[in-house]
């Protein structure tokens, strides 16, 4: 494991093919031009003593390693949207029933593998960690051997590096002051030993690769951020117009936010405005203008028990629409979606059939109806069943699909001073069964509704660090891509004058370079090399 | 120089391990913003049960508490609960309770399904679903176990065995 001490005095660690100094060959069968790409600096530490520890980090440091952790990654992004997500199905229901019964044994397996919360699922998180593991390593590997590569490079370089570089040239009678003067024209840093030159331009270009890591490895840690407790909140509210609802993830020792819903509007655009006229017309119905929710909020005591009444203080009020949240402390609530005309009471009468003769009127509120409504003069409905959302199951026995009253059916038992032991009959929407002989009957007699509004509830303290990620990600793909490390060096070797370039990319600009410079001095035109020969 | 070079990497290793470790834990737990999981002390809370009756957690300080959120509607709500109905009366003498957080459904509804399962534990009734936020309930059903001394010692979703509800019990049997 011994350093490598090359004929030019410099001392290289273990590994290295090209002398970092004067850039000599220092192991037999180097390329030297495609040894260029990390200066021929010992990158990998392949070769140091193998304990655990190295041999992951040997493992992570390779970029064929990250690419196909990136490819991997890719494929399964992209299998998680065969399905919808897990976000999308609706509410209420199982999901691994719903895959199931939705997709069949394809949706189950997506289901089972994690796919329907992709970004949730543990192994895609793994996949992510490890990717991050190897931007990490592979960039350490790679930028600190490069970095110092290029801080200790000499301007006098060996004979071999010299000419196997893919602009080279010999001369004689070359005045170096032209040459360098011609160079720093072209805005290139000029340095000079013992009659020799070392011009470059443009070696923050280098570093391109490393900076849009580092933004990388900010952007996956501000994602990774959001996994952590307090960090990020992203939920979905229901409130009922006129209502008071907890908002979610708002809970802490200072009390427990609420929301009222005053007022949920939707807004149309006029169809007999002039302006608008055509435009409805061609797309042929009611075009939205606005969605509002008008809120307050409200806060509860400090140390607020969940499930105990509410003592609220008001705080503010404030009106939502699409793209204005509506802010407090670190949270904003966003206009998401609505429901208009909800069901929420429905009116009864209690009607003698023969006579059509009513014996009272009762509303249920759908959402808490009473077990029972005295109608007076020994008048009285029982509710014994109540289904919010009716649905005929599969032994064809009524039940409900969920606690939503989307579609409200009941059992009633009636009882009047004619039929004291009471006569029962099934009602829904547009259904009044009973068993044929009943004398009474529930008439429908009305409805209410209320409107509702969805919001998401959002607070996101990674925001700033993914956004600061991907600027330095942009400014580090803008500094690698954009600019070019050019070196151009010039060598007085026993009478002749050897010239040589290289550039890292855009060749063609570096051609330019050198050919302004033969033109404007006695140099002979770099001429370029079909490929690097041995 | 080497020995650095491996306490550096070894140092670097544990860092990035341990960070991804603690996200995945975190991903696992993770139902909506806020959560209650494993190791977490179980938050109070104060409900009124199908009959009327104050629950409040911390009362059961002592106890171990099978804390279960259900609907009716929902089937493998309605496939578990015979099965803790008949460890109920197995356990309720040694120290556990069952709750069976109803969330937000009618006294109707419910009452017409306890009496069809003939459930004796209390039925404590979450209309406003303010207790079922505050758990950061996702999916039913979904069962909290809360040791004696109002810990949270595992948090599931699945719909349960009996075998399971058992294995349950004697874990927060005090």
């Amino acid at each position: 494991m011994q350093s490598i001490t090359c004929e030019c005095g410099h001392s290289n660690p273990y590994g290295t093919s090209l002398c970092q100094a004067c850039g000599k060959p220092l192991q037999q069968d180097v390329e030297v031009l495609s040894s260029m790409r990390y200066e021929g600096s010992a990158r990998r530490s392949q070769t140091y003593k193998q304990t655990f520890v190295d041999r992951v980090w040997n493992f992570f440091s390779s970029v064929k390693v990250g690419v196909w952790l990136i490819v991997i990654i890719l494929v399964a992004a992209a299998i998680g949207t065969i399905f919808p997500q897990e976000t999308f199905i609706p509410p209420n229901v199982d999901p691994a029933a719903h895959y199931e019964s939705e997709y069949g044994t394809l949706g189950l397996i997506y289901y089972l593998l994690g796919f329907h919360n992709l970004y949730g699922s543990w192994w895609f998180i793994l996949l992510l960690g490890m990717l991050g593991l190897s931007i990490i390593i592979a960039s350490l590997d790679r930028g600190i051997p490069l970095y110092k590569a290029l801080k200790t490079q000499r301007v006098t370089r060996h004979d071999q590096f010299m000419k196997k570089q893919r602009l080279f040239s010999k001369s004689h009678d070359v005045e170096l002051e032209e040459i360098k003067y011609t160079l720093e024209s072209l805005r290139y840093k000029v340095r000079e030993e013992n009659g020799n030159l070392f011009a470059e331009k443009g070696r923050f270009s280098r570093w391109g690769a490393y900076v849009n890591h580092v933004g990388l490895i900010i952007f996956l840690t501000g994602a990774m951020l959001r996994f952590f407790p307090g960090m990020y909140v992203d939920d979905i509210l229901w409130v009922r117009e006129g209502e008071k609802a907890s908002i979610p993830g708002t809970a802490s020792d200072e009390g427990q936010y609420y929301l009222e819903n005053n007022k949920f509007i939707l807004e149309m655009y006029d169809k007999q405005e002039k302006k608008f006229n055509s435009a409805l017309s061609s797309v042929g119905g009611e075009v939205a203008k606005n969605y509002q929710s008008n809120v307050t909020l409200y806060k509860t005591k400090e140390n607020h028990t969940a499930g105990a009444d509410p003592e609220l203080v008001k705080v503010k009020d404030g009106e939502i629409r699409v793209n204005e949240p509506f802010k407090f402390d670190s949270f904003a609530l966003y206009q998401t979606d609505f429901k208009l005309n909800e069901f929420y009471k429905m009116s009864f009468e209690l009607e003698e059939k023969a006579t059509g003769k009513k014996f009272g009127k009762l509303t249920v509120d759908l959402h808490d109806p009473e077990t029972e409504y005295d109608l007076g003069n020994g008048y009285k409905v029982k509710i014994e069943e109540y289904f919010p959302n009716f649905i005929l199951n599969e032994h064809k026995q009524p039940s409900t699909v969920n606690n939503l009253p989307d579609n409200p059916a009941f059992v009633f038992s009636m009882y009047s001073p004619k039929v004291p032991q009471g006569e029962k009959a099934f009602v829904g929407i547009q259904k009044n069964i009973d068993s044929g002989d009943n004398q009474f009957k529930m008439s429908f007699a009305g409805i209410e509704t209320k409107n509702l509004t969805a919001l998401t509830v959002r607070k996101d303290h990674t925001l700033w660090i993914i956004a600061l990620g991907g600027i330095i990600f942009m400014i580090g793909v803008t500094q690698g891509l954009y600019w070019n490390y050019r070196r151009i060096w010039i060598k007085q070797n026993h009478g002749e004058v050897w010239a040589a370039a290289h550039t890292n990319k855009n060749w063609y600009g570096l051609k330019k370079d050198v050919e302004f410079l033969s033109n404007k001095t006695n140099l002979t035109p770099l001429e370029e090399k079909e490929s690097d020969s041995k | 120089m080497k020995k650095n070079r491996l306490w550096f990497r070894s140092a670097l290793l544990a860092i990035l391990v341990v960070a991804i470790g603690y996200t995945i834990y975190n991903s696992m737990n993770e139902e909506s913003g806020t959560y209650i999981s494993k190791g977490d002390s179980a938050p109070n809370f104060v409900l009124t049960d199908l009959d009327g009756k104050r629950v409040e957690l911390e009362d059961y300080r002592g106890k171990g508490v099978f804390l279960n959120f259900w609907g009716t509607w929902c089937k493998p709500c309605e496939r578990e609960m015979p099965y803790m109905q008949r460890q109920y009366e197995k356990y309720k003498d040694q120290g556990v309770e069952i709750l069976a957080v109803n969330v937000s459904e009618t006294n109707v509804s419910v009452q017409n399904f306890a009496d069809r399962y003939r459930l004796s534990f209390p039925i404590p009734m979450d209309k406003e679903r303010e207790v079922t936020k505050a758990y950061g309930i996702g999916p039913i059903p979904t069962t909290i176990l809360v040791d004696k001394n109002g810990k949270v010692v595992d948090r599931t979703s699945e719909s349960l065995s009996e075998k399971k509800i058992i294995s349950f019990m004697e874990k927060i049997k005090p």
